[in-house]
């Protein structure tokens, strides 16, 4: 846990994404950018993208395996897939987040609990109308394992894998200073099956200081 | 089991491997001399953009670890393979995998000027090498599995890799239930704390599988399972 000395009312960009919508953003090198899980147990499917080369993006388990570490908080790098820093997280309040239990889709909804439900609004869809723009350079392929931020997925020393209720509350938020110029997509999740949401998903907030005003508040 | 093997060889240390397997064909691979370990990654051939997807693995079978009665999903829902035999007991499914950086920095500098094939390869490259011959590339590589390794995870997150996971012998068998591209690659895995460049061979076999039984271990394995054996079927008819 580490708290953040910005103030929101000093973000250069500050948006407010409703449950089950995407949003995707370019993020400039020392730019500080956070999340905010405004009502609670929200999880977050997170895509970074350096903005110059998209074919170089987050990597979950160079993530993992660099820190050796399955869990994402305060002092984590996140790595890309040429093993280089992409952004750190510098503030978390949730203390937790998740990298390995991937994003919802209509078909691992099929699977993971009926055929029937594919018409279920899924993160992969809205991944995929995120990036479907061409001058992001991004199309489904490029879609890799992501970040589930505020989310809750132990692995056990049995080699388990659960899904937990979430450890997140109302305003608790993580933070994040660009190693590089990103991109980001965001799904808020509409997940409704399981409790990865609590089954009520809930708008996020996502909001960006530039890299002057962190050193002048700090 | 006496199907005869259709096709087989050698996968040398830390070299690659790629082919296809048919959909009702079985690739078993077998640890010669113990403390092998074998990135793999598995696509669909018949349309690539769909491949293995290790959180709809995980997540499917409630699992962090891979042995029998496990499947590989792809990311459409489907099934590429099964697991339908593992004496092994443990695959992992997080370590990723070493690029040219890692082993140079782990193992010291190698050429191939200096020491021709036996110099220090990477299974990055390998990867990068095998997909491009197949029209893919850097954008297409998921996270690896790593067959024959064990990483346990402590209740606090940290990874640890497991020493002696596989003995010389231990195989495992994976029954395609797709039309696959198969890349494998016998590189160290990149939490195994061996200071030396020591990658083990690998001796691959191809089979006919036997038919998919309504009761199959690996179909019957959980309720998911039977979900993603009834996508695959149907995209196959």
């Amino acid at each position: 846990m580490n708290e953040s000395t910005l103030c929101p009312s000093s973000a250069i960009y500050d948006k407010t994404v409703l449950a089950g919508e995407g949003w995707i953003y370019r993020i400039e090198a020392n730019q500080i950018f956070r999340i905010v899980d405004l009502e609670g147990n929200q999880a977050v499917d997170t895509l970074f993208y350096n903005a110059n080369d998209t074919s170089e993006r987050y990597s979950a388990t160079d993530t993992i395996v660099g820190q050796r570490n399955i869990y994402l908080t305060t002092g984590t790098t996140l790595l890309s897939n040429l093993r280089r820093p992409m952004l750190t997280i510098v503030a978390d309040t949730c203390g937790r987040h998740d990298t390995l239990g991937g994003a919802c889709a209509v078909e691992s909804n099929q699977v993971r609990y009926a055929i029937e439900k594919r018409h279920m609004h899924a993160c992969r869809n809205s991944f995929l109308l995120a990036i479907e723009d061409p001058k992001w350079d991004l199309t489904k392929r490029d879609i890799a394992a992501n970040i589930n931020f505020f989310m809750n997925v132990p692995v056990t020393p049995q080699g388990k894998l659960t899904f937990e209720d979430g450890i997140s509350n109302p305003m608790k938020y993580v933070e994040m200073r660009a190693e590089m110029d990103v991109i980001a997509v965001i799904s808020n999740c509409p997940q409704l099956n399981n409790p990865c949401n609590g089954y009520n998903p809930t708008p996020i907030q996502v909001l960006i200081w530039n890299a002057s005003v962190r050193s002048a508040g700090a | 089991m006496s199907r005869p093997i259709l096709w087989g060889d050698t996968v040398q240390p830390g070299s690659s491997w790629s082919l296809i397997l048919r959909r009702g064909r079985e690739l078993r691979i077998e640890d010669l001399e113990g403390g092998a370990n074998v990135g793999a990654i598995f696509y669909n051939f018949d349309c690539p953009v769909e491949r293995y997807n290790m959180p709809d693995t995980l997540k499917a079978q409630h699992t962090a670890h891979l042995t029998n009665g496990f499947v590989l999903y792809s990311d459409m829902g489907r099934v590429l393979c099964s697991i339908t035999e593992d004496t092994c007991g443990w695959h992992d499914p997080l370590g990723s995998h070493n690029d040219a950086a890692a082993v140079g920095k782990k193992y010291g500098e190698s050429s191939y000027q200096r020491e021709r094939n036996a110099w220090h390869r990477n299974t990055r490259d390998n990867f990068l090498v095998e997909l491009a011959k197949y029209g893919l590339g850097i954008r297409d590589l998921p996270a690896n599995v790593n067959f024959f390794s064990r990483i346990v995870v402590a209740d606090d997150g940290a990874m640890k890799f497991v020493e002696g996971n596989s003995k010389p012998g231990d195989s495992v068998t994976l029954r395609a239930e797709m039309n696959l591209l198969v890349i494998l690659d016998t590189g160290q895995h990149p939490l195994d704390p061996n200071p030396r460049y020591a990658p083990k061979p690998v001796k691959f076999a191809v089979r006919e599988a036997a038919p998919v039984a309504a009761d199959d271990p690996c179909r019957l394995f959980r309720p998911e399972n039977a979900r993603g054996f009834i996508n695959t079927e149907r995209y196959f008819l």
